[in-house]
C-alpha cells in the first residue's frame, strides 16, 4: 500500500509537468491549429534562464519567496519574448502556406534549440547536464512510517502553481475582451480579421502566454529533476502533446486531466511492470484514445462543413 | 487529418538528426609547443572548409606533404549528455602526443589525431569512423569510451585492417570483433566481480538490487556479472528494474525497489543519471548506499549527486591519490596542461595513446597488418592505469581499485586483484 501512494505521489509530480507544458500546446493549437514542435524546447530554454538566474544570485536565491518569484518571472518573461520571436520570424511568413510546412519549420526549430544549446560559445551552455540550484529548498511535508512514504513540499507547490496558471488562463480565455478575440481567431482568423480583431496581435500574446507557460514548466520539471540538460525538452514536448491530445486538443482543462493521467499511467506501468513498456503504454494510449475518442476526453466534435 | 498528422508528426520526431559535427577545426597536432601541423590531404583531397583555411595561416609555412605526419583518429562524445568522457580522454590523448612529438615523435614524424564528435550515439561513431578510415587515411583509431558506440566502431576498423585501441570500452564484445581490436582496460566481467566482491567480502552486504540502462551494452554487462558472482559468493538479487538513457525520473524503479528493503543498489550506469538517480533515492527515503563500476568517474558526479551520492562506492581504474611516481608525474603534466584532476578516461586515454606510439615505433611499417602486430606484443608496459600486458583476446590483466565518493574528492578504499 506504501508503495502505492508513493507511485501516486511521483505520479501526480511527473504528470504535473506534462499538463503544464500541455497548455502551450493546446492553447496555440487551438488558435493556430498549428502543432508547436519547439514547445518542449521553450521549456528547457526556460529551465536554462531560471538556473543562470537563480545561479546569478547565489546563496540569497535560495529558499526565499521572492528570489524564487524572480526566477520565475524572469524565465517566463525572457521565454515569452522567444515565443515572440519564434512566431515572427517562422511562423507568421508562413500563415497562408499549406499547413505542412509550418509544421517542418517547427520541427526545424525544435531541432535548432536542441542543438543549439549543447555548443559551448557565447551564453550556451554546452552539452553536459547541470545540477539546478534548489531555489525551493526541499522540504517533507508528509512522511510515513520509516520513510515509506514521503511527500514533498515541491511536489505540492507544483500542483498548486500548475492549477493556478491553469485556472488563470481559463479566466482569461472564457471571461476577458482578450480571450474572447482569441476564440474568434480561433473560430476563423479570416473572418476574424474581417470583424476588426488584430489576428497578428492575438495570435503573438497567444504564442507568448504558451511559452511563458512552458518557461514555468521548465522549472518545475528542473526542481522535479534536480538538472537542466539541452535534450531535456524532447520526450516531455512529446508526451505533452499526448497529454494534449488525450484530453483534447485546444481544451484547456483536458490537457491538464490529460496530462496527471498520462503522468499516473506511467508511473505505475514502470512501477508494477517494466521500465520498457512505459514508452509503449504511453503511445498505445494515444492511440487508443483516437480510435475511440477521436476528440479526446473532453474535445467536441465539428461538423466538417462542406 | 488530425490522425495522418499525428503519425506524421510521431514519425518525424523520432527521426535522428544524421548530420556529423566537426568537433575540432583540424587535427589537433599534438604539440602546441611547436609549429601547428598542416593536416595532411590539404593539397590533395578533403575540400573542408576547416582544412582549406590552414595552408593560408602564416604559420603553416610550406606546404607540408602527407609523409610527414602520422595521422591517427579519435572518435569520443564531445557533446552530448556524456561530453567529459570524450573531452577527458582527448585530453589524455593529447597530452600523449605531445609528450611523443617533443621527445622526437615516430620515426622521425610528428604524431597528431583527428578528433570526431559522436554526440555519444553508436550511428554517429560508426559514420566518424568511416570518414577516419576512407577519407582521412588514419593509421590507427583511438576511441570510444562507451562500449555500444566501440561495438559500432569496431567491425569497421577490422574490415579496413586499421588497428583500433578503445581506451575505456569494457564490453568484452569489444574486442571479441576481430584481431585489430585491441583496449588498455579491464572488461567488464571483471568489474562486475569486483563489485560483487567488494559488497560481498569488504562490506557485508546480503541483499543488492540493481537498476540498469537497457539501451547500454556497458550497463548491460556489468549487471551480468555482478547478478551471477553475487548469487554465487551468497548474496541475494532482491529487485532488478530499468530505465533508459535519457531518463530523468527514476521514483517509480526506486519506489518499486525501496520495498524489497536492500543493502545496496547497484546502478552501473554514467555519471549523468547516478547523480540524480542518487539524489531521487534519497528524496523517496531510501538509505542504503549505491554501487557502482567506471562510469561513475567524472567531476560532474558531485555536482549532479550532490550529498545524496556521499558514502556510495564504485569500481575504477586509478586512483589519483595513488602515490606511485608513474601516477604522480601524470597528475602533475596533466595539471599543468589543463588543470584539474584527470579522471581515468583521461589516464586511460593517455595510455591507449602511448600504447599506440610505443606499437609504432616498434613496428617495422606503419601499414595496418605491422602495427597490429606490434600492439599485439605490448608486454609489461607501464601504462598510468597500471602495467599492460594483452592477452591473446587483445584485452590486458589488471587491479581495479574501488573508490567512495566522498564531498568533492573520491576516498581510494581497496585494490582488488583478478
Amino acid at each position: 500500500m506504501a508503495d502505492f501512494i508513493q507511485h501516486f505521489i511521483n505520479g501526480i509530480a511527473a504528470g504535473t509537468i506534462y499538463a503544464l507544458v500541455a497548455l502551450g500546446y493546446t492553447m496555440v493549437y487551438g488558435v493556430l491549429k498549428l502543432i508547436n514542435f519547439a514547445h518542449g524546447d521553450v521549456m528547457m530554454v526556460g529551465a536554462y534562464v531560471g538556473y543562470g538566474t537563480a545561479l546569478r544570485m547565489g546563496p540569497a536565491g535560495r529558499g526565499s519567496f521572492l528570489g524564487a518569484t524572480l526566477v520565475f518571472l524572469l524565465s517566463m518573461a525572457s521565454c515569452a519574448a522567444l515565443g515572440f520571436a519564434i512566431e515572427r520570424l517562422a511562423y507568421r511568413p508562413l500563415r497562408e502556406k499549406p499547413r505542412l510546412t509550418a509544421l517542418i519549420t517547427a520541427i526545424g526549430i525544435s531541432f535548432t534549440l536542441e542543438y543549439g544549446f549543447q555548443l559551448n560559445f557565447l551564453f550556451l551552455p554546452g552539452a553536459a547536464p547541470r545540477a539546478f540550484p534548489e531555489i525551493i529548498i526541499p522540504t517533507e511535508w508528509l512522511v510515513i512510517g520509516d520513510r515509506d512514504v514521503v511527500l514533498w513540499n515541491w511536489q505540492v507547490l507544483s500542483l498548486a502553481i500548475a492549477v493556478a496558471l491553469m485556472v488563470l488562463l481559463q479566466y482569461l480565455v472564457f471571461r476577458t475582451r482578450f480571450g474572447r478575440a482569441m476564440r474568434a481567431v480561433s473560430f476563423d482568423h479570416r473572418i476574424a480579421a474581417l470583424m476588426g480583431i488584430p489576428t497578428d496581435r492575438i495570435i503573438a500574446i497567444t504564442f507568448m502566454l504558451g511559452s511563458a507557460l512552458a518557461a514555468g514548466a521548465g522549472i518545475l520539471y528542473a526542481i522535479k529533476d534536480t538538472v537542466v540538460q539541452p535534450l531535456m525538452g524532447l520526450y516531455v514536448g512529446l508526451k505533452a502533446f499526448v497529454a494534449a491530445v488525450i484530453g483534447g486538443i485546444g481544451h484547456v482543462p483536458g490537457a491538464m486531466v490529460g496530462g496527471l493521467l498520462l503522468g499516473l499511467v506511467e508511473e505505475f506501468v514502470v512501477g508494477y511492470t517494466s521500465s520498457s513498456w512505459r514508452d509503449a503504454v504511453a503511445f498505445g494510449f494515444l492511440i487508443l484514445i483516437l480510435l475511440l475518442r477521436p476528440e479526446g476526453l473532453f474535445g467536441r466534435v465539428t461538423a466538417e462543413k462542406v | 487529418m488530425r490522425g495522418y498528422s499525428v503519425a506524421l508528426i510521431l514519425t518525424l520526431g523520432s527521426l535522428p538528426l544524421g548530420c556529423e559535427k566537426r568537433s575540432e577545426p583540424g587535427p589537433s597536432a599534438g604539440a602546441s609547443g611547436g609549429t601547428p601541423t598542416p593536416p595532411p590531404g590539404t593539397s590533395a583531397s578533403s575540400p573542408t572548409p576547416a582544412d582549406t583555411k590552414v595552408p593560408g595561416s602564416p604559420s603553416g609555412g610550406a606546404a607540408v606533404s602527407d609523409s610527414d605526419v602520422i595521422l591517427l583518429g579519435e572518435v569520443g562524445s564531445l557533446t552530448g549528455s556524456e561530453a567529459t568522457f570524450g573531452i577527458s580522454t582527448r585530453d589524455g590523448i593529447e597530452l600523449a602526443l605531445k609528450e611523443a612529438n617533443q621527445a622526437g615523435g615516430v620515426k622521425g614524424k610528428k604524431v597528431a589525431v583527428r578528433v570526431y564528435d559522436d554526440q555519444g550515439k553508436p550511428e554517429e561513431a560508426a559514420n566518424a569512423v568511416t570518414r577516419l578510415i576512407s577519407q582521412d587515411r588514419v593509421k590507427l583509431i583511438l576511441g570510444e569510451v562507451a562500449s555500444s558506440n566501440s561495438l559500432a566502431m569496431a567491425p569497421k576498423c577490422q574490415s579496413g585492417q586499421v588497428p583500433m585501441i578503445t581506451p575505456s570500452s569494457t564490453n568484452p564484445k569489444v574486442t571479441a570483433v576481430g584481431d585489430y581490436i585491441f583496449r588498455v582496460c579491464f572488461i567488464d566481467p571483471f568489474q562486475g566481480f569486483v563489485m560483487a566482491k567488494f559488497a560481498k567480502e569488504n562490506l557485508k552486504f546480503t541483499r543488492a538490487a540493481v537498476l540498469k540502462d537497457l539501451k547500454s551494452a556497458y550497463s548491460l554487462g556489468l549487471t551480468e556479472v555482478f547478478t551471477r558472482k553475487f548469487t554465487e559468493m551468497g548474496g541475494k538479487i532482491v529487485a532488478t528494474e530499468a530505465y533508459s538513457k535519457g531518463d530523468s525520473d527514476f521514483r517509480a524503479q526506486l519506489t518499486a525497489i525501496k520495498g524489497h528493503k536492500p543493502d545496496a543498489i547497484y546502478v552501473p550506469g554514467y555519471y549523468t543519471d547516478v547523480g540524480i538517480v542518487a539524489r531521487q533515492a534519497r528524496e523517496i527515503g531510501i538509505k542504503a548506499p549505491l554501487l557502482g563500476g567506471d562510469g561513475w568517474d567524472s567531476e560532474k558526479l558531485w555536482e549532479l549527486g550532490g550529498s545524496a551520492i556521499v558514502g556510495s562506492y564504485f569500481s575504477n581504474h586509478y586512483s589519483p591519490d595513488d602515490p606511485s611516481p608513474r601516477v604522480q608525474s601524470f597528475l602533475t603534466k596533466y595539471k599543468a596542461a589543463y588543470g584539474g584532476i584527470p579522471d581515468s578516461l583521461a589516464a586511460l586515454g593517455y595510455d591507449a595513446a602511448n600504447v599506440a606510439i610505443h606499437a609504432m615505433q616498434q613496428a617495422p611499417d606503419l601499414s595496418g597488418p605491422s602495427i597490429r602486430a606490434a600492439i599485439a606484443q605490448t608486454k609489461d608496459f607501464p601504462g598510468v592505469a597500471g602495467t599492460i600486458t594483452l592477452d591473446e583476446n587483445r584485452n590486458p590483466v589488471k587491479p581495479a581499485v574501488v573508490l567512495q565518493v566522498g564531498s568533492g574528492k573520491n576516498k581510494y578504499i581497496a585494490t582488488i586483484s583478478p
